[in-house]
């Protein structure tokens, strides 16, 4: 079975989606991959290994550029819409009534404690991740210079995003480019 | 401003996000931040936080801070503005790259950007995590919560879900005030 492919009609690239937008607690890329590879065999390890390359390498959310390019694999345009709209329906109708209730209950001191809890541990969240990614800079002297330009400039400087990333991805492509010894472990 | 100025504003504020966002969204979040707090002053970092936290409890990707974002400022057509602007322009380039991909994957110069955006990314994370955890951080309790929680994301393979709940749960018995 594992080698037979399944052409998905945009109504199965809809429903799949969204089963997996509504799965998806604390990331949703797991629960894509089982959909996709492993339950619905649309298309095989590799080609979603390769696929989810392309969309980390490009900007945006990871996980919907994969519904857009798995959307666009098997349905074109009309793919890709129905491959987005049913990863995104759920999430976005859950977190809006979530706004609501706390709009209306935020200012209970429970509910605003509880809220200060989350957040916190939201944060830590993002730390974890980050660590995870800066990892593989060990060993690596002029990508660590670069990550470290990068924090100081959009944490402790705040300066706008745009024209930091222009001229420090620029630069630390070009230093990928001429020393790739210092940029590889 | 007017109703249809705001949704504008909005969109553009986003949609720039959505091409910067290298390694995903949560790179761009003190930069949403900066947007939304210090240059439009919609809401104020503390509401920020929250949002983001409220984000985390649902379901689904986690650009989903910009789907509150925009409904906070502009009602139901705010959340629609602001998820499908920080979502466009990314997935428009998805979409037209996807069938050039398996051309130029295991191109020399494909490899070469991708380790070169690595440090870039690895710094912004950093920055989203420092600037998300400062706006937090209520005092040293939340400071050791936020610390200890870091430590268990890394150290285990709890699900996150249960993490955020405990966290909300210390927070409601009144452990952190």
């Amino acid at each position: 079975m594992s080698e037979s492919r399944t052409m998905p009609s945009l109504a199965a690239l809809f429903t799949g989606f969204f089963a997996v937008g509504l799965c998806g607690f604390g990331g949703v890329l797991p629960w894509a991959r089982r959909m996709v590879v492993e339950q619905r065999h649309w298309v095989s390890e590799t080609e979603f290994t390769e696929l989810l390359g392309l969309c980390q390498f490009l900007p945006g959310g990871n996980i919907i550029n994969l519904s857009i390019a798995i959307g666009a694999r098997f349905a074109g345009a009309p793919g890709s819409v129905a491959a987005f709209t049913g990863l995104m329906a759920a999430p976005m109708a859950v977190v809006i009534g979530l706004g609501f209730l706390y709009d209306r209950y935020s200012d209970l001191p429970m509910v605003a404690h509880g809220f200060a809890g989350l957040a916190a541990v939201a944060a830590a969240l993002v730390l974890a991740t980050a660590l995870k990614i800066a990892a593989p800079l060990r060993g690596r002297p002029l990508g660590i210079v670069i990550a470290v330009i990068t924090f100081a400039a959009i944490a402790l400087l705040r300066w706008p995003l745009p024209p930091v990333l222009v001229v420090l991805a620029g630069a630390s492509i070009v230093l990928a480019w001429r020393v790739p010894g210092r940029f590889r472990a | 401003m007017t109703a249809h100025g705001t949704l504008a504003v909005l969109a553009a504020v986003f949609a720039q996000l959505s091409l910067l966002a290298f390694g995903g969204v949560n790179a761009v979040l003190p930069e949403m931040q900066r947007q939304v707090v210090q240059v439009h002053h919609w809401i104020t970092a503390a509401e920020f936080a929250s949002l983001y936290a409220l984000a985390q409890a649902a379901p689904g990707p986690n650009m989903l801070v910009a789907t509150l974002i925009g409904w906070r400022v502009a009602g139901l057509g705010g959340a629609l503005v602001t998820t499908l602007s920080l979502c466009a322009p990314s997935s428009l380039l998805t979409f037209g790259v996807v069938r050039l991909w398996y051309r130029f994957r295991d191109a020399a110069w494909r490899v070469v950007v991708q380790r070169g955006l690595m440090p870039v990314t690895a710094g912004l994370m950093m920055a989203s995590a420092v600037v998300l955890a400062e706006s937090t951080t209520t005092g040293w309790k939340t400071a050791a919560l936020t610390g200890a929680a870091t430590v268990v994301f890394l150290r285990t393979r709890l699900n996150p879900l249960i993490v955020l709940a405990a966290g909300a749960g210390l927070g409601v018995l009144g452990v952190l005030g």
